[in-house]
């Protein structure tokens, strides 16, 4: 992390053949100006860092202008442009993603995920909307805007890992500082540190063909954060993997995350996935942003049917954790006290030898355990949860 | 008749010998270079070379093939073919790099530009269909006498291979791997360079190999023209003289090139693949070079000139038993080989060329068709279409009718209109109206310009020869899907000879059978063989091993599962190996003509003795017009849903 300062500094020199445009070069360490769309700030205060507004992507439209009115989202007219042989596959999306949040887009295949999250780094360009990074119009920047951009702010993750074969660890790792025109040395001492970091000591001039899924998924990662980019894109990162080193990568992105505090857009198509790793969740539906939400919002109070239906098998005790149920207090504060991000499961034995209430570590509230077994009593099902108990 | 041909030498005529002099330049420029490395290959002492052969094989695999090269050193020396095989050697190593750079070029902008595509496909599609001799003779026209055409013959003949890999290995670079250099901030060249080329290097490489091999083919077809001190032309000029014995002896030192060659491109390319393991490093590759270099120096200013050469007399006292040897073979068992020949002849031959009608006289077949046996064979097959058409299936109706006559009048006698429609419905049926209009504008340009009798004849060699080669190759390639052993017996066989350039093919071929259109079959069966072992095998191999499972639990016998299950299902693959087959066995009709067939193949070599460029391009673009119709009528075929699997497009000719 001490060198990225040196690294970020460093201008790349076809920013400076091209000096006409907007200034994005001047962006990254500037922090976002006013922004003009409703919720600018974050419940917990923190600052809008990338903002979506009125995304479509429509493929197969040729030269016609699809959707003809990107304002009309209902689901009559994307009928209508079905019909007419394009492929609708990201319907208006809007949506704002806070500094240091792990905003978690969830679909199954075919559900545009994918193409969203590609949007919003111009891998594709979308055919309507408004991506704004940091207060700046995104879908202005000129290409070597992008360049640069994706240089200094945006790193990504890729579902098949996207290892370019031909190089070693260590020069994966390297490559995107390489391509910044780096010295070796320099790129070299970063890619270690890095590498370290992922826990791949010792495989430094190991083959991606050489190595495990979850290995080469080590790597990606450190590619992805070796120019020690501000934004964090991962798309369907584990999903290639198998269950138990999903779930060892899921802890070691957590580690990470709570070590280097990036803004993170993380695309999976499994729900308890999502509700393990999010501050927020998105469920898309056949292009549509059908809910956004905590874990335990979307939990309590699904938006629809559909994601009621997705959300019917999630252990709820593991999702709700003890913050989502707090309340002020309204008397004295009880003297025990309970983390905030304690999922129900830890916190219900607390309550079995009759305790009323628990404080949520510093703060002024409470969680009581009336609130706790009426939630139990209502789940569908309740009983077997109970017993499970 | 339509002098198609004529117009084409009177355009010719005129824009020759304006342009002559700018291609006579190039010509003249390519001749330094070339003739630079034949001296360099020639004054290099043979040790020298040897070393570097051997470092090169080092590199490209393991001990095994340094010892195939050693032994391929030796050979080529104790038969007395060195600076023969050098020559050939110094034109494949300059005809090479400017095939895969033309090849490169034209793969990279027909990726970056799709709408290319389409032309450059059409331009692969006819470059590798029509014979290298037909476009030879242009050539001749153009650069003139010498080396040098069957160089740029060579380099033209050699491209597509590499253009097809080009564009295969950029497409199939996974868009993520693009993705993830787009995001680690690449600008459009570094992307190019750094993330998708070094991506798709393996099958570049794959490209090299394929291009080399085509090369190394062509190189010693263009000796007939050539005739300089090369092993094409030795081969050539001993089948010539009937020295059979010294045609075997030469035809092993190309056999023992090609796999040599193919060997060591396809490590390298494997070696950046992904295996390492047992292979020299390139730094030492270096070395040994250099070290090769030194060694030869010193060996040239210490030792006099030739006293290097094993002694050319004693082997030239060999060769002469072995002729003796050969000829005594084949006239002892000369019965044999007779039978062989006459039965293929009565039993397939002449059927198709002049029917049953004519076939079927005492003389031949011991009977006579009686009006009352013609009216017979009438009546079945009418009654045959009658059924057909009853039952609903009216094409196969046709078909009956259609094979009904052609049995009985002979492809010769087979009325061409009758012909032209069959044909163009066949294509209106499977591809649609724009096909059957360039069928039937394809097939009526041949006969108005007179080459109905030759399109005959290669339709029938052409015929013959795929039925001959799919029955062999069909067995062959059942019995090795049943067993790992006939398998593991049969592949390297196959290997060997899809390595060898066409050429070689001849010499068994003349050897036993004389000049003859039987000759020319054997040859082309030899070559067009392998297709259908390989994709036979491979088809019925790769069923899909669950519903295997599931059929052999259903209490299915053995001959039950081949015929309704692993046959059907492997059918795709195996129709693009009849596709490959008859790509195979058309590309070997040109090279046939060297042993005597009244086809199109035969106008083009004619064409090439009388320098004729009209008649040997009309009569090449025949060729390949009867190519591309049969590959797309395959193609259209199996369906569209159906991707071919093999690497390089479906006009590849065979070469894996």
């Amino acid at each position: 992390m001490r060198e990225s300062g040196n690294l970020g500094s460093k201008q790349p020199e076809n920013s400076r053949r091209h000096p006409t445009h907007t200034g994005w070069r001047h962006t990254t360490n500037i922090r976002p100006r006013a922004m003009r769309v409703a919720d600018a700030k974050a419940p917990d205060g923190r600052a809008v860092k990338l903002s979506c507004r009125h995304v479509w992507k429509v493929f197969g439209a040729g030269g016609r202008a699809y959707p003809p009115d990107p304002g009309d989202s209902s689901a009559a007219s994307v009928d209508a442009m079905r019909q007419s042989g394009v492929i609708p596959a990201v319907v208006d999306a809007s949506f704002d993603v806070h500094a240091g949040e792990i905003f978690v887009i969830m679909g199954l295949s075919g559900s545009g995920k994918s193409t969203l999250i590609r949007c919003l780094s111009r891998l594709i360009e979308p055919s309507a909307g408004q991506v704004m990074l940091d207060g700046q119009d995104l879908l202005a920047a000129s290409r070597s805007d992008l360049v640069a951009l994706r240089r200094r702010t945006m790193g990504m993750v890729f579902q098949s890992f996207g290892l370019l074969p031909h190089l070693t660890v260590l020069e994966n790792v390297g490559f995107p500082l390489r391509m910044h025109g780096n010295a070796r040395a320099k790129w070299e001492a970063r890619a270690r540190e890095m590498i370290a970091q992922v826990g791949l000591e010792g495989r430094e001039f190991a083959y991606p063909s050489q190595l495990s899924g979850g290995q080469q998924q080590r790597v990606g990662i450190a590619r992805s954060l070796a120019a020690d980019p501000e934004l964090w894109f991962l798309d369907e990162p584990f999903s290639a993997l198998d269950p138990l080193i999903r779930r060892q990568m899921q802890d070691e992105f957590l580690r990470l995350q709570k070590m280097l505090h990036k803004t993170i857009v993380f695309i999976t198509h499994d729900i308890a996935e999502a509700f393990r790793l999010a501050d927020r969740v998105a469920i898309m539906r056949a292009g549509r942003i059908v809910q956004i939400g905590r874990p335990a919002e979307i939990v309590l109070t699904p938006a629809d049917d559909y994601v009621a239906r997705f959300v019917e098998d999630t252990p709820v005790l593991r999702v709700i954790r003890a913050a989502d149920l707090a309340e002020p207090a309204s008397g004295p504060l009880p003297d025990a006290e309970v983390e905030a991000d304690a999922v129900l499961e830890q916190v219900l034995p607390r309550f079995f030898d009759g305790t009323a209430a628990l404080r949520i570590r510093g703060e002024a509230r409470t969680l009581r355990a009336s609130r706790v077994f009426d939630l139990i009593r209502r789940m569908p099902s309740a009983d077997a949860a109970m017993a499970a108990l | 008749m339509l002098p198609l041909s004529g117009w084409i030498n009177a355009v010719a005529d005129a824009v020759v010998p304006v342009v002559q002099p700018y291609f006579r330049a190039v010509s003249t420029a390519l001749s330094v270079p070339m003739q630079a490395i034949r001296q360099a290959l020639i004054w290099l002492p043979w040790p020298a070379a040897a070393l570097m052969i051997c470092a090169a094989a080092a590199g490209a695999g393991g001990v095994r093939l340094v010892a195939v090269a050693a032994a391929a050193v030796v050979y080529v020396l104790l038969a007395d073919y060195w600076i023969e095989a050098m020559n050939t050697l110094a034109l494949v190593i300059l005809a090479v790099p400017l095939s895969v750079a033309a090849g490169f070029a034209i793969g990279v902008m027909a990726w970056r530009w799709p709408q290319l595509g389409p032309v450059v496909t059409a331009a692969l599609d006819l470059m590798q269909t029509v014979p290298a001799f037909a476009y030879l003779i242009p050539l001749l026209l153009l650069f003139g006498f010498g080396p040098v055409v069957g160089l740029i013959a060579s380099a033209i003949y050699a491209i597509p291979p590499m253009v097809r890999n080009v564009m295969l290995g950029l497409e199939r670079v996974p868009s993520e791997v693009t993705e993830a250099g787009l995001m680690a901030g690449c600008n459009p060249r570094q992307s190019f360079w750094h993330v998708t080329l070094p991506t798709a290097l393996p099958q570049l490489l794959v490209g090299v190999n394929q291009t080399t091999m085509a090369a190394l083919s062509m190189v010693i077809v263009a000796a007939i023209i050539g005739g300089f001190q090369d092993i094409g032309w030795e081969v050539l000029s001993s089948m010539r003289k009937a020295e059979f014995g010294q045609s075997i002896l030469s035809g092993l030192v190309i056999a023992l090139m090609a796999i040599l060659a193919d060997r060591i491109t396809r490590g390298f390319a494997d070696r950046e693949a992904g295996g390492a393991g047992g292979r020299l490093a390139g730094r030492t590759i270096m070395v040994m070079f250099a070290v090769s270099l030194g060694l030869g120096f010193l060996l040239r200013f210490f030792l006099a000139g030739g006293a290097l050469m094993p002694g050319g007399d004693v082997t030239r006292q060999y060769v002469t038993v072995l002729n003796q040897w050969v000829l005594a073979l084949v006239q002892d068992h000369a019965a044999l080989f007779a039978a062989i020949k006459n039965g293929v002849l009565y039993a397939f031959l002449l059927p198709l060329r002049i029917g049953v009608s004519g076939a079927a006289t005492p003389y031949l077949w011991g009977f006579v068709m009686t009006p009352g046996l013609i009216a017979l064979y009438g009546v079945v097959c009418a009654a045959l279409a009658g059924w057909a058409f009853v039952s609903g299936r009216w094409r196969l109706a046709v078909f009956v009718i259609m094979a009904g006559t052609l049995l009985f009048t002979g492809l010769q006698a087979f009325p061409w209109p009758v012909f032209v429609l069959g044909l163009a419905l066949m294509a209106y049926q499977s591809m649609g109206w724009k096909m059957a209009v360039f069928v039937a504008a394809g097939t009526c340009l041949i006969l108005a310009n007179g080459l109905w009798a030759a399109l005959v004849q290669s339709l029938y060699l052409c015929v013959v020869a795929v039925l001959l080669s799919g029955l062999i190759g069909a067995a062959l390639g059942l019995w090795a899907a049943s067993s790992d052993r006939v398998s593991a017996a049969v592949r390297p066989v196959c290997d060997a000879l899809q390595t060898m350039p066409q050429f070689v093919f001849l010499i068994p071929a003349l050897m036993f059978f004389k000049v003859g259109e039987f000759t020319a079959l054997i040859a082309i069966v030899l070559y067009a063989v392998v297709p259908p072992i390989r994709y036979v095998e491979h088809g019925l191999r790769h069923v899909d091993a669950g519903v295997m499972e599931a059929v052999t639990q259903i209490g299915t016998t053995p001959w039950q599962r081949l015929w309704h299950v692993r046959l059907p299902l492997a059918l795709p693959v195996i129709m693009l190996g009849v596709n490959q087959t008859i790509m195979a066995a058309l590309s070997m009709l040109a090279i046939a003509a060297l042993v005597g067939t009244r086809d199109l193949g035969q106008q083009v070599y004619v064409a090439l003795g009388k320098a004729d460029a009209g008649m040997g391009l009309v009569a090449g673009l025949s060729i390949a017009f009867i190519a591309i119709v049969s590959d797309r009528l395959i193609h259209a075929w199996i369906g569209s849903g159906f991707a071919p699997e093999d690497g390089a497009g479906s006009l590849d000719g065979g070469r894996g």
